[in-house]
């Protein structure tokens, strides 16, 4: 888990490194303006049916230009399921529950929930995802319960590989 | 890797000023902080960020007396009389129920009820950004609301000044606590904390397991009483014999009345799957003549109602209490104890902080003049690491948050003191372009930046 961290933080920085060389080296106004820009885009929550997890897979404009609207769909799409998968209401969870109250909740100290099991799902799934689609076109996918479950927060950052004068 | 480099870089800096790097190093492993040291709701925090209670916790250390001393006047004076007259199953049950109305009461109290983080200042500029379209010209917009639809029911999202988002639906902004609470059903000043959609099972259980409580205590107590008048001796002997009984009796009396009450509206509400804030407001009640009054949540049967309510899946803590605050934590001993989110964390924020340097280092120059923001849940940190020498070049970006400190603190320097109250005045304009327009807004924001989190507008991309 931590070496996939430190090759995805180094890819970052092999470029951003590479940016900064320049940039502090010769002290140019003009250099220093240019990178400094990087937008956020926010995926916000679907609440159309109730309370549960769900983001809204409309395909937001500014990443028009970077990536495939299939392919955001499908990533949304998936972390939904993913979510509705925690948070869903069958025989196991209601098993787990009544456990729990039987135990007067003192089994989840030392059992992991299924909500968490899940969550550690998503967390793999978003870097994997980070790795394959969204790093190389220059995004970065942040995990939603970093941000309180309220928003996919999409950072784009500027494409300064592809040779200049964007 | 990110070790590797960070020495590669040692001896060059070492060359420059050994001291300040030493210091660097010490004080990066002293000033770890957890993120319950600088959260911005009114609650308080023990056990290092595990145990979280409202500020004003005046009335649990009375519940728990309450319970404590009836329930050890019980076993003390009752008990071995019961016993002997009747069976040893008495202390048995009482035990049982005892410790579990007592665990049920800490849970409830100790857990987070559902407390949404705030919203960062970027997601807090894009919302402003999306709503505020024509630019009004007065210094407070009028309050906000978004309709949606949930099985085809209109529900008004209300957007929350403080947290700075739209709060979602059954979502209510706890002002004793001064956070959004995920279905927040009420603030409980016995238990010392909101109940929201983490607690309320424990909440449920704590007043399920009291009244079955009280209402055997009284009976034990009442039937000891009744036993003793039996052989013999008049009530009022009885009485004497055992005073202990008549302070149970007089505790139980009153509380029976109450959680009984209590219990049996909760019940209720766990049935139908409303909130005590949505009962109290009526929300769903007036609307529609059909049956459950139109709730768009309730599943229309008490069976499916009351698991989902009760035994349904436990939602994690959204705050996450003991994660690591985004620091230089790169260095090897606490990486080994950081959770998987906070790693996530920082490996985020290290790669943004050197955009967020860049960025700052632009506006710094700018003509404005202005000092450039900075995250202030690391500005305490970054004043005293911002004693280390600024760092060469050629330092790579793992410790390019050390850099962003470096950079904030030479870039702070030339402005006086008072430089920290006027960034986030100018951040907080900035935020809203309403708000440069407004004359009275420097003590409108001194007065919104009393009340509210640290938190900075982050100056939306052009």
């Amino acid at each position: 888990g931590r070496s996939f961290n430190a090759s995805l933080l180094s890819s970052f920085n092999i470029g951003i490194t590479g940016l900064c060389f320049k940039k502090v080296k010769t002290h140019s106004l003009q250099d220093l303006r240019q990178p400094a820009v990087s937008s956020k885009v926010f995926v916000q929550r679907d609440y159309n049916s109730g309370t549960i997890s769900k983001f809204q897979t409309k395909f937001p404009s500014e990443l028009e230009s970077r990536l495939d609207k299939q392919q955001f769909e499908e990533t949304i799409q998936t972390l939904n399921n993913l979510y509705a998968e925690a948070e869903k209401l069958g025989g196991k969870s209601y098993l787990e529950g009544c456990l729990a109250c039987l135990t007067a909740y003192t089994i989840f100290l030392c059992m992991e929930t299924h909500y968490e099991k899940v969550l550690k799902k998503i967390s793999r799934y978003i870097k994997d995802q980070n790795e394959k689609i969204y790093a190389p076109r220059g995004l970065l996918l942040t995990d939603p319960i970093e941000r309180g479950l309220r928003v996919v927060e999409i950072t784009i950052f500027e494409d300064r590989s592809i040779g200049s004068g964007r | 890797m990110k070790n590797c480099e960070y020495q590669q870089i040692d001896p060059r800096a070492l060359s420059v000023s050994p001291s300040s790097v030493q210091n660097h190093t010490e004080k990066k492993v002293q000033r770890l902080r957890r993120k319950w040291e600088v959260f911005p709701g009114k609650n308080r925090f023990f056990c290092d960020g595990r145990i979280i209670l409202a500020r004003q916790s005046g009335i649990l250390p009375v519940t728990l007396g309450l319970i404590v001393v009836t329930c050890g006047l019980f076993f003390a004076f009752d008990c071995p009389f019961l016993v002997t007259h009747l069976t040893v199953f008495i202390p048995v049950i009482g035990g049982v129920l005892s410790l579990f109305v007592v665990t049920s009461l800490l849970r409830t109290s100790f857990t987070d009820p559902g407390i949404l983080p705030r919203a960062t200042p970027d997601e807090a500029a894009d919302i402003e950004k999306q709503i505020d379209n024509s630019g009004s010209s007065t210094y407070r917009p009028p309050p906000r609301t978004k309709e949606i639809l949930i099985n085809q029911q209109v529900v008004k999202l209300k957007y929350c000044f403080t947290c700075k988002m739209f709060r979602p639906p059954r979502t209510s902004h706890c002002s004793l606590c001064d956070n959004c609470v995920e279905r927040f059903d009420h603030h409980c000043p016995w238990v010392g904390n909101c109940v929201g959609k983490r607690n309320y099972r424990f909440f449920y259980s704590f007043i399920i397991s009291l009244s079955f409580l009280t209402s055997f205590i009284f009976g034990c107590v009442v039937t000891h009483i009744t036993l003793r008048s039996q052989d013999g001796k008049s009530l009022i002997q009885a009485i004497q014999e055992s005073p202990a009984s008549v302070v149970e009796l007089v505790i139980c009396f009153f509380s029976i009345w109450s959680i009984l009450g209590l219990s049996g509206f909760h019940t209720y509400l766990v049935a139908s799957n409303l909130t005590t804030n949505e009962d109290i407001k009526g929300s769903w009640s007036s609307k529609r003549c059909t049956e459950e009054s139109g709730n768009p949540y309730s599943y229309n049967n008490i069976m499916t109602n009351c698991c989902v309510t009760l035994c349904g899946p436990m939602p994690p803590s959204l705050i996450d209490r003991r994660g690591f605050l985004p620091l230089v934590a790169a260095s090897p001993a606490t990486e080994t104890e950081l959770p998987p989110f906070p790693v996530k964390n920082d490996t985020n924020m290290c790669t943004k902080s050197t955009k967020d340097v860049l960025e700052r280092l632009v506006r710094s120059l700018d003509s404005r003049g202005r000092c450039p923001p900075g995250a202030p849940k690391t500005t305490p940190v970054a004043v005293e690491i911002s004693a280390a020498a600024t760092p060469p070049a050629e330092r790579s970006p793992p410790t390019g948050c050390s850099r962003q400190h470096a950079g904030r603190h030479t870039a702070a320097a030339p402005c006086p003191p008072f430089a920290r109250g006027r960034e986030r005045r100018d951040s907080f304009q900035s935020s809203n372009p309403a708000f440069r327009l407004a004359s009275p807004s420097p003590s409108l924001s001194r007065t919104f930046i009393l009340g509210e989190a640290p938190d900075v507008g982050f100056i939306p991309p052009p």
